[in-house]
C-alpha cells in the first residue's frame, strides 16, 4: 500500500515536524553545500573570511575600548575578552541577517517547488556555525599566547553554541516569515543587529551596567556571551541567573517563532 | 480511494486576492493604518478583490493514466498543479494523491549560476526531490541525455541558454515518481531536443507512471495522453478523449471571437467622423476563411462598407490594438502604398497580410476612414479576434507577461 497524501486547506499544527525535516535532510545538506560553494567562489583568501571579520573589529575595538577608553576587561587582556565575545557575536549577528532574508533570496524554490519551508532559513543558521568553528581557532591561538589555560568548563562550549543556534534559529524563523509579508524586515534587522551589540556584554564586562545590570536580563544573547567567554578562559565564575534568564527566553523564543513561522508558511507561495 | 485511483481531486477551489502579490504590505502602512483608523484593527478586512482560480474541481486518475490538461491562460492550470504539489494550500476542498509526486513547474528551479554543472545536478535533483544515492545511480544517465559532458565543470554562468536548459531537463527527466505534475516545460530548448524529450516522456508515460501535463502545445498532448482536461475559468467544462476535447477547446476560441463579431457593427452608434462612409462589417480570418488565426500565419482582413456617393481620395487606417492591454502594436495605413481608395456607395476592402509574426493573444482593431484627408468614420474595437500561439519561433514562447508582441526568429552565435 502506497502512502497516501492528502492536501486540505490547513494542517494540524506541530511544532517541529522532525520527520519531514528527516525526510528531506538530503535537501537541507545540499542547500547548505550550496551555501559554502558559493560563498567562496571567485574570492582569494575563501574562509580566511570568517577569521578577518571577528579578528579585525577586535583589532579595532582592542585600541578604541581597551587602549583608549580603558573599559574594564573583568582583569584579562581587553583583546581575548573582546574576541572571545565577538566570535559567538559575529555567528549570531550573520546568521541572523541571512536568515531574515532567505525566504525572500529563494522565492524561486518557493513558488516553484514544494519542500517543508523550515528548511531554507535552518540551512543558513547551520552554515554560519561553519565560519564559528573557523574563528574558534583564533581563540585558542590567543590563550596560548596569553597562557590561559582551559578548565573543565570547556565543556559548555557546545552546549552554549548549540543555544546560540536555538536562539538565532527560532528568530530567524520569525523574521523570516514576516519578511516575506512585510519587507521591512530587510532594513530593519542590519540596524537592529547594530544596536543589540551594545546592549550585549560582548566589548565590556557585565557589571559596567552597575544599577542596570537588570537590562541585560532581558536580552538572551547577554548570558550566553557571558557564558561562552567563561567557558572558554575561565577567569571568573559562570553567572548562572543570567545564563539561566538567557535559556529561557532562548527557549520561549524558538518555540514562538516556530509557531508563527508554522501558521503562516501556507501562504508563502502565494505572498513572496 | 479506489485501489486504482492514484489522483483524486474533490470539489477543489482556490480563492486569490487580485494584486496582493505584487504590492507586498509595508510595514508601515499597516502601521499608519492603525492609527488612523483604530477601530480596523479587529475588523476583519472584508476582500472584494479575489478571483477563483479553482472553482469546485473534481476529477480522478486512474493509474498509469496520462491526463493532459489544455486551457487558455489564467483557466487554473497551474493553480491546480500548484495545489497538487502543495506548493500552495487549497482554499476549499481536498486532494489526495497515493504514492510519491513530483511536481516539475519550471526546469532548472534553483539553477545557481555560480555553481558548476556538475554542482547544479545535484542542487537541482535534490531540489526536486531525488535523494543524494538517487542522483549518483542516475549521475551519467543525466550528463549523457543532457550532451553538456564537456562543460561539466564549468560555472552554469558560461553556459548557453540552451545548454543550461538542456542540462536542467536531463535532471528533471530522471525523476522517477508514481505521479508526475509537468507545467509546460517542453516549452524550451531547441526542436531536436523537445522531440527528445517527448521521448523520454513517453518512456515514462508507458512504464505505468501517472502524468498530470499542462501543455499550449495540442501536438505534444495528442501525442502524450489518453485523455484531456479543459480547462476555462476556474472550472473542467471538458473531459474526455483528447481529439474530443481538443477540438472544443477550438471551438470555444472561436465562439468567443464570433460572438464579438456578430454585435453589428453597422449598428453600433459610438462612432466619430463625418458619417460620409459608415463601415458595416469587418471580418479578420485566414487566408482559406478559417477563423482561427495561428502566429505565424497569414491573414485576410474584409472591410464592408457604405458610403453616402463615390469618392476617389479615400483612405483607411486599421489600428492593431492589444487587447486587454491595449498597447499599439503596429497600424495599416491604406495611404502608404495606394494614393486614394475609390469608394463606390456600397463596397468591400479587401487587406491580405504578410505572415502575422506576433505572440499569440487577443488582438482588437481600431478602424478609422478618411476622406481626402477628414475623418469619415472611426470605431473602436472594430473586430476582435485571438491569435493562437503555433510554435513560431520553432520553440514555443516562454515570455507570460506579454509585454511586447513581436516575434522574430533568430540565431545566436557563441565565440
Amino acid at each position: 500500500m502506497k502512502e497516501i497524501t492528502v492536501i486540505k486547506p490547513l494542517n494540524k499544527l506541530k511544532i517541529i515536524d522532525f520527520q519531514e525535516i528527516y525526510r528531506y535532510k538530503d535537501l537541507l545538506l545540499t542547500l547548505v553545500l550550496r551555501d559554502i560553494k558559493v560563498r567562496y567562489k571567485q574570492t582569494i583568501i575563501g574562509g580566511m573570511w570568517a577569521i578577518l571579520q571577528p579578528l579585525f573589529t577586535m583589532v579595532v575595538f582592542t585600541i578604541f575600548f581597551g587602549k583608549i577608553a580603558k573599559i574594564y576587561s573583568e582583569g584579562i587582556p581587553y583583546a581575548i575578552f573582546s574576541y572571545s565575545g565577538l566570535v559567538l557575536w559575529t555567528y549570531f549577528s550573520s546568521s541572523l541577517g541571512n536568515a531574515s532574508n532567505s525566504l525572500i533570496s529563494d522565492k524561486d524554490l518557493i513558488s516553484k517547488v514544494f519542500f517543508p519551508r523550515i528548511i531554507i532559513p535552518l540551512s543558513k543558521t547551520l552554515i554560519g556555525l561553519l565560519d564559528y568553528f573557523i574563528a574558534l581557532v583564533i581563540v585558542f591561538v590567543l590563550m596560548v599566547y596569553f597562557k590561559f589555560i582551559p578548565s573543565f568548563k570547556l565543556f559548555l562550549v557546545p552546549i552554549i553554541v548549540f543555544l546560540t543556534w536555538l536562539l538565532v534559529t527560532g528568530l530567524g524563523f520569525w523574521l523570516s516569515a514576516f519578511n516575506v509579508k512585510y519587507r521591512d524586515v530587510r532594513y530593519a534587522v542590519p540596524f537592529f543587529i547594530r544596536m543589540i551589540l551594545f546592549l550585549t556584554p560582548v566589548i565590556y564586562p557585565v557589571s559596567i551596567a552597575g544599577k542596570y545590570s537588570w537590562l541585560l536580563y532581558l536580552n538572551p544573547m547577554s548570558g550566553l556571551i557571558e557564558a561562552h567567554r567563561v567557558a572558554l578562559l575561565s577567569h571568573q565564575n559562570i553567572n548562572w541567573g543570567l545564563l539561566g534568564s538567557s535559556v529561557f527566553l532562548t527557549l520561549v523564543i524558538f518555540i514562538l517563532g516556530n509557531l508563527y513561522f508554522k501558521s503562516v508558511e501556507k501562504y508563502f507561495a502565494d505572498v513572496i | 480511494m479506489k485501489k486504482n485511483t492514484v489522483v483524486k481531486v474533490n470539489n477543489l477551489s482556490k480563492k486569490y486576492q487580485i494584486g496582493k502579490k505584487e504590492n507586498y504590505l509595508a510595514l508601515r502602512d499597516k502601521l499608519v493604518d492603525m492609527v488612523k483608523k483604530p477601530q480596523n484593527i479587529f475588523k476583519k478586512k472584508e476582500d472584494k478583490n479575489y478571483i477563483w482560480a479553482l472553482k469546485n474541481i473534481s476529477f480522478s486518475v486512474k493509474k498509469g493514466e496520462v491526463v493532459g490538461i489544455i486551457g487558455r491562460n489564467g483557466a487554473g492550470k497551474t493553480t491546480l498543479l500548484k495545489v497538487l504539489s502543495k506548493i500552495t494550500r487549497p482554499t476549499k476542498g481536498e486532494a489526495k494523491l497515493r504514492g510519491r509526486t513530483s511536481s516539475l513547474l519550471e526546469v532548472g528551479t534553483g539553477f545557481n549560476p555560480e555553481l558548476t554543472g556538475r554542482e547544479n545536478i545535484y542542487l537541482n535533483g535534490a531540489i526536486l526531490g531525488m535523494r543524494k544515492g538517487e542522483i549518483e545511480n542516475k549521475f551519467n544517465d543525466i550528463v549523457k541525455f543532457s550532451g553538456v559532458e564537456q562543460f561539466l565543470d564549468t560555472p552554469v554562468k558560461h553556459y548557453s541558454s540552451g545548454m543550461r536548459v538542456r542540462l536542467a531537463f536531463s535532471v528533471a527527466a530522471h525523476l522517477e515518481p508514481e505521479i508526475l505534475l509537468i507545467d509546460e516545460v517542453l516549452a524550451v530548448g531547441d526542436v531536436e531536443f523537445q522531440k527528445k524529450c517527448l521521448g523520454k516522456m513517453k518512456d515514462v508515460a508507458t512504464s505505468g507512471r501517472t502524468i498530470l501535463f499542462v501543455s499550449h502545445n495540442m501536438g505534444a498532448i495528442k501525442n502524450l495522453c489518453q485523455r484531456v482536461l479543459l480547462f476555462k475559468k476556474g472550472r473542467v467544462i471538458e473531459d474526455g478523449r483528447p481529439d474530443k476535447v481538443i477540438k472544443k477547446y477550438y471551438n470555444s476560441l472561436e465562439a468567443v471571437g464570433s460572438k464579438t463579431r456578430k454585435q453589428s457593427l453597422a449598428k453600433r452608434k459610438d462612432r466619430e467622423g463625418t458619417g460620409q462612409v459608415k463601415v458595416t462589417n469587418i471580418e479578420f480570418s485566414s487566408v482559406n476563411g478559417s477563423r482561427i488565426i495561428k502566429s505565424g500565419g497569414k491573414a485576410r482582413i474584409k472591410i464592408n462598407y457604405l458610403a453616402d456617393k463615390k469618392y476617389s481620395t479615400a483612405n483607411v487606417i486599421l489600428s492593431f490594438i492589444s487587447n486587454p492591454y491595449g498597447d499599439l502594436m503596429f497600424r495599416f495605413r491604406s495611404n502608404n502604398s495606394v494614393a486614394g481608395i475609390q469608394l463606390k456607395r456600397k463596397g468591400k476592402i479587401l487587406c491580405y497580410t504578410d505572415k502575422l509574426n506576433i505572440m499569440g493573444g487577443r488582438v482588437h482593431i481600431n478602424i478609422g476612414f478618411f476622406i481626402g484627408g477628414v475623418l469619415a468614420d472611426y470605431v473602436k474595437e472594430a473586430v476582435i479576434f485571438d491569435i493562437i500561439d503555433n510554435n513560431y519561433l520553432g520553440y514555443p514562447c516562454q515570455d507570460t507577461r506579454k509585454d511586447y508582441y513581436t516575434l522574430i526568429k533568430h540565431r545566436w552565435q557563441f565565440k
